[in-house]
């Protein structure tokens, strides 16, 4: 039985991992495409979003072929640094961010979008500098949002699959995240297994809900 | 104290676009601007205060320069030392009273700022018992003197106010008149208030800009000792 708590384990340290990476370079995304508009900037915003409509394989060769052994910034990591991310968890922790990343992004865009602009206006007018502005003005109002999105981005990040398996493969212990193990388990006529694993998803991510729904509703 | 105006902005109006010119000078405490809906006047308090970049011209506030398209100097919103209070008062709904008005004066992330100079202003404008209250808990008249509070407790050069009766109903607006007057002499800052009710203008004004849409009508000092009259004749009542 621990053996098959293996899977939940991992799959939550790369989901943690994840969503703390998609919350920081989300919000900064939002913050950063939101106040300032330059040429191009559209087009990223779009890049920001890409990875939501994308399909995950496909998603999971494009960062193969930046990650890997011979990808632009892969190459670039083993030979400088010595890290190579094909077929580890950190690798995983890189797709699941991959796909997380447009659901912070955009709950943050639209809740940051949202703080009325005479606060913000308000606050530059009393001294504050544009730090003092987001941190104690636009975040504090656009939290929930923000919340909300890291939530959807968790639960993406938790039930990632496609993109996983391609650039970190099905190592037990290793990689092999909790979807990824059902699939196997269903594939390999492991019926009880699959079940215990199903089970223990399912049960995991409710609890997920009911927490976050109770967090929200504290705060009024 | 002298303030001088020169700006030129673009602006859109629903579908129109229309060019807004304004020049004033005044070296008196209280300035009035009146004029229709519409005509810049919000427009021309936001770019002294730096939330609007006008497209050319030049402020300057005690001999200070706040803005000159031509030297490219533009100083951002947090140096011109301009107090600001909203039409809607723009009260920061996350935070009490006391650290709404405690706001200006908080160094970097701290939040306890210099209490005693706090709990001063708190009590000069009566906000001592509402100290722990939210915006939405207050009335309209009690935001406003939480706003006033807060503009005022940085010591501002100037104080510019947007139209800061018209969400008040008419017996609170005599009585605020009387108290912003006094709240000027007390902390002797010149204050330019935008307004559109002939009865602010008598009340307030010693220099009054009389705006049409997109330019400065007129300019007039109002003579304190036949100020009922000189302002029914300069807005043309009756």
């Amino acid at each position: 039985m621990t053996d098959a708590l293996v899977p939940l384990l991992l799959t939550l340290k790369i989901a943690v991992a994840a969503t703390a990476i998609v919350l920081f370079a989300g919000v900064a995304c939002a913050y950063l495409l939101g106040r300032y508009s330059f040429w191009g900037s559209q087009i990223i915003d779009a890049i920001c979003t890409l990875p939501m409509v994308m399909p995950p394989t496909v998603l999971g060769y494009y960062l193969l072929v930046v990650f890997g052994r011979r990808g632009w910034i892969g190459a670039w990591l083993e030979k400088s640094l010595g890290i190579h991310l094909i077929f580890t968890w950190q690798g995983a922790v890189i797709a699941s961010a991959a796909v997380a990343f447009p659901l912070v992004y955009r709950a943050a865009r639209a809740s940051l979008g949202s703080v009325d602009h005479h606060l913000e206006n308000a606050a530059r007018v009393l001294g504050a500098g544009e730090a003092k502005v987001f941190f104690r003005v636009s975040l504090p109002l656009a939290w929930r949002g923000v919340f909300a999105g890291t939530m959807l981005a968790f639960a993406r990040a938790m039930g990632e699959f496609g993109a996983t398996l391609m650039i970190a493969g099905s190592i037990p212990g290793k990689t092999q995240t909790i979807s990824i193990a059902i699939y196997e388990a269903v594939q390999a006529g492991q019926d009880s297994v699959a079940n215990f694993l199903v089970l223990l998803a399912s049960l995991v991510c409710v609890c997920i809900l009911a927490a976050s729904g109770k967090f929200l509703q504290r705060q009024f | 104290m002298k303030l001088d105006v020169q700006l030129r902005m673009r602006l859109k109006a629903e579908d129109r676009l229309f060019q807004l010119e304004v020049a004033f000078q005044s070296a008196k405490s209280l300035i009035v601007i009146f004029g229709p809906s519409g005509a810049g006047k919000s427009v021309t308090i936001q770019a002294i205060a730096g939330l609007i970049k006008p497209d050319s011209g030049r402020i300057v506030l005690d001999g200070r320069v706040l803005f000159d398209s031509k030297s490219a100097v533009n100083l951002a919103a947090r140096e011109r030392n301009v107090g600001y209070v909203f039409q809607d008062y723009a009260l920061f709904p996350h935070l009490s009273v006391a650290q709404n008005v405690a706001f200006p004066l908080e160094q970097s992330f701290r939040n306890g700022a210099s209490g005693t100079a706090v709990e001063e202003f708190l009590a000069k404008f009566d906000l001592t018992d509402l100290r722990t209250s939210y915006p939405r808990q207050l009335s309209g008249g009690q935001r406003q003197r939480v706003a006033l509070a807060r503009a005022l407790i940085r010591k501002p050069d100037i104080l510019l106010l947007d139209e800061p009766l018209a969400a008040l109903d008419p017996v609170l607006r005599g009585k605020t008149r009387g108290e912003l007057l006094k709240l000027q002499q007390s902390f002797a800052v010149p204050m330019v208030v935008i307004t559109h009710d002939p009865a602010d203008v008598e009340a307030f004004a010693e220099d009054l800009i009389v705006f049409d849409i997109g330019k400065v009508a007129q300019q007039i000092s109002i003579d304190s000792n036949r100020r009922a009259s000189q302002v029914r004749e300069v807005l043309g009542l009756g």
